[in-house]
C-alpha cells in the first residue's frame, strides 16, 4: 500500500505523512525525485526514518520515531508548523484511516467504544493539506467494512478525502461518489464491491495495481 | 536588573501552587523539560491543570500520575485510539480520576500563541463538522465552516532548549522547539531548563531563538535520556 501511494509522489512537494502505516511511504520515493517531508512537530525536509543506533531524541518525526535530514533541510516550531500546514502550503498528506463515507468524510482518531483518542495533528492536516490520501485496510479485522455512506464513528474532517489505498482497491472520491480506479492482483471489482458500504462507480478501463 | 538563574529545579519552581494551570514544552522525546517535571513530582503539588502537546508516549508528564497530580490535561494526544500502549494516564482517566480536554495539534499550538500574542480567539476551519465544534461558535469565512477559538494562557510555562543565557535568550537544538517556543510567550511565570548556561552575550545573535525578556527564571538541567517505543 506505501509502494502504492509513493507513485502520487510528485518532484518538490510538500508532504506530511500521518502515524502508522503512512510513515513507510518515506522509504518509497523515487531516487531521482525531491520530496519535502514535513512533520508536524517542525520538521521540513526529513529523509526516512534513521536506524535505531542514530536514535537522537531531539530529531524524531511527530510519531516519536527517529529520522534522518536531507540536506535544505529546516526546523520550526509548532505555530509555525501548523501555519504551514492550516494555510495550505502542504501539497499532500497520507493518512490512515478507520472509516471514510462516500463524500470522503474521514473518522480517524476515536474509536467510540473505547474512549479517550488522540487527535494529534490529524484534523489540522485533513482540514488544511491541499490533497489528502487515506491508507487503510479494506475492511476491519471482522471483514466489516470501512468504507460506507456514512462514517459512523466521529469525524476528523467532513469532506477532505481526494483518494483511498487499501489493500484491495485504489478509490477515488468524485462529486459524483466513489469511484473505483485501481483492484490488486488477483481482485475483480465485485469482490472490492462487495466488501464496500457504498456504491463504485466501476470504469471500463478498470487498471491493475502496480508496485 | 532581576536574577533570572537558579541553582536547582526545585528552587525555580517553588511557588508552583496546588490547582495551577501548567503548560509543559516538549513533542514525545524532543524538548521535554524533565528536570522540572521531576522537581515538580518531588514538591507534590496537586490539582494541577496541564497543558502539552502529549502526555503518556515517553515524555515525563506521565510521572505526575504516579501521586495523582494533575486534575486535568488539555492535549493532542493522550490515549491511542489502538489501545495500544497504555499509561498511567489513561488508567486514571479511564478510572475517571482526570479530565481530557482533546484539542487538535495545530489549534492547540494556535490557542497558545494566541494567548501569548494578546489575541482573544481566532476562527478556523480545523475541527468544523466534528465533535470538536460543539458548542462552539460557528461563522461561513471565505465559503467554509470556520469553528471559534479561544487564545490559552497559564500560570506556568516549563521549557527546554538546549542553550539559554543569563538573560534569559534560548537557542534550540533540531526540533526541540515544537512548542517550547511559544509556551515560553503565554504564562505568567515562565522557567526554562538548559542543558547548557552560558553568559550574557555568550549565544551568537542571530542563533537566539527565543528572546530573554519572555523568561522568568532559567536553570540548567542535564538532557534525561528518553527513548522512543512503538
Amino acid at each position: 500500500m506505501a509502494m502504492r501511494v509513493a507513485q502520487e509522489l510528485r518532484d518538490g512537494m510538500a508532504v506530511n505523512l500521518g502515524i502508522g502505516l503512512p510513515t513507510l511511504v518515506a522509504n518509497y520515493v523515487p531516487k531521482e525525485m525531491t520530496v519535502w517531508f514535513q512533520a508536524e512537530n517542525g520538521i521540513l525536509g526529513y529523509g526516512g526514518i534513521a536506524p535505531d543506533d542514530e536514535f537522537d531524541q531531539d530529531l524524531i518525526n511527530a510519531g516519536g520515531q527517529p529520522v534522518t535530514l536531507r540536506p535544505g533541510a529546516c526546523f520550526f516550531d509548532s505555530a509555525a508548523s501548523f501555519a504551514m500546514i492550516r494555510g495550505g502550503h502542504v501539497d499532500l498528506t497520507v493518512l490512515g484511516g478507520l472509516q471514510v463515507s462516500e463524500r470522503g468524510d474521514l473518522a480517524n482518531w476515536i474509536v467510540p467504544e473505547r474512549g479517550g483518542g488522540s487527535v494529534g495533528g490529524a484534523m489540522d492536516l485533513a482540514a488544511g493539506a491541499r490533497r489528502v490520501i487515506v491508507v487503510m485496510d479494506h475492511t476491519t479485522k471482522w471483514g466489516e467494512p470501512r468504507i460506507m455512506r456514512e462514517c459512523a464513528y466521529p469525524l476528523t474532517a467532513p469532506e477532505c478525502v481526494d483518494l483511498v489505498v487499501t489493500d484491495l482497491a485504489v478509490i477515488e472520491v468524485t462529486r459524483g461518489g466513489l469511484a473505483l480506479r485501481e483492484v490488486a492482483p488477483g481482485v475483480s471489482a465485485e469482490e472490492v464491491q462487495a466488501v464496500t458500504g457504498a456504491p463504485l462507480t466501476i470504469p471500463p478501463e478498470l487498471r491493475e495495481m502496480r508496485f | 536588573v532581576a536574577e533570572k538563574v537558579f541553582v536547582t529545579p526545585g528552587e525555580a519552581i517553588q511557588d508552583v501552587f496546588d490547582g495551577a494551570t501548567i503548560m509543559f514544552g516538549g513533542f514525545v522525546t524532543a524538548g521535554t523539560p524533565a528536570n522540572l517535571i521531576l522537581a515538580l513530582v518531588e514538591r507534590g503539588t496537586t490539582g494541577l491543570t496541564g497543558i502539552a502537546n502529549n502526555i503518556g508516549l515517553g515524555g515525563r508528564i506521565d510521572d505526575l500520575c504516579e501521586k495523582r497530580q494533575l486534575r486535568k490535561m488539555i492535549a493532542s494526544f493522550a490515549i491511542r485510539a489502538s489501545g495500544a500502549r497504555s499509561s498511567r494516564f489513561e488508567a486514571q482517566y479511564r478510572a475517571g480520576e482526570v479530565e481530557l480536554e482533546l484539542v487538535p495539534q495545530g489549534t492547540l499550538a494556535e490557542r497558545i500563541r494566541a494567548g501569548g500574542a494578546g489575541i482573544g480567539g481566532f476562527y478556523t476551519p480545523t475541527g468544523a463538522g466534528t465533535p470538536m465544534a460543539e458548542g462552539k461558535e460557528i461563522r461561513v469565512i471565505d465559503g467554509r465552516e470556520q469553528v471559534l477559538e479561544y487564545g490559552l494562557r497559564a500560570d506556568f510555562a516549563f521549557v527546554r532548549a538546549n542553550r539559554g543565557d543569563r538573560a534569559g535568550n534560548l537557542s534550540f537544538r533540531m526540533a526541540e522547539r515544537n512548542f517550547n517556543a511559544v509556551m515560553a510567550t503565554a504564562a505568567d511565570v515562565v522557567i526554562a531548563e538548559v542543558e547548557e548556561l552560558v553568559e550574557t552575550g555568550e549565544i551568537e545573535t542571530e542563533r537566539v531563538d527565543v528572546p530573554g525578556i519572555y523568561i522568568d527564571r532559567i536553570v540548567q538541567g542535564a538532557r534525561h535520556e528518553a527513548r522512543w517505543y512503538p
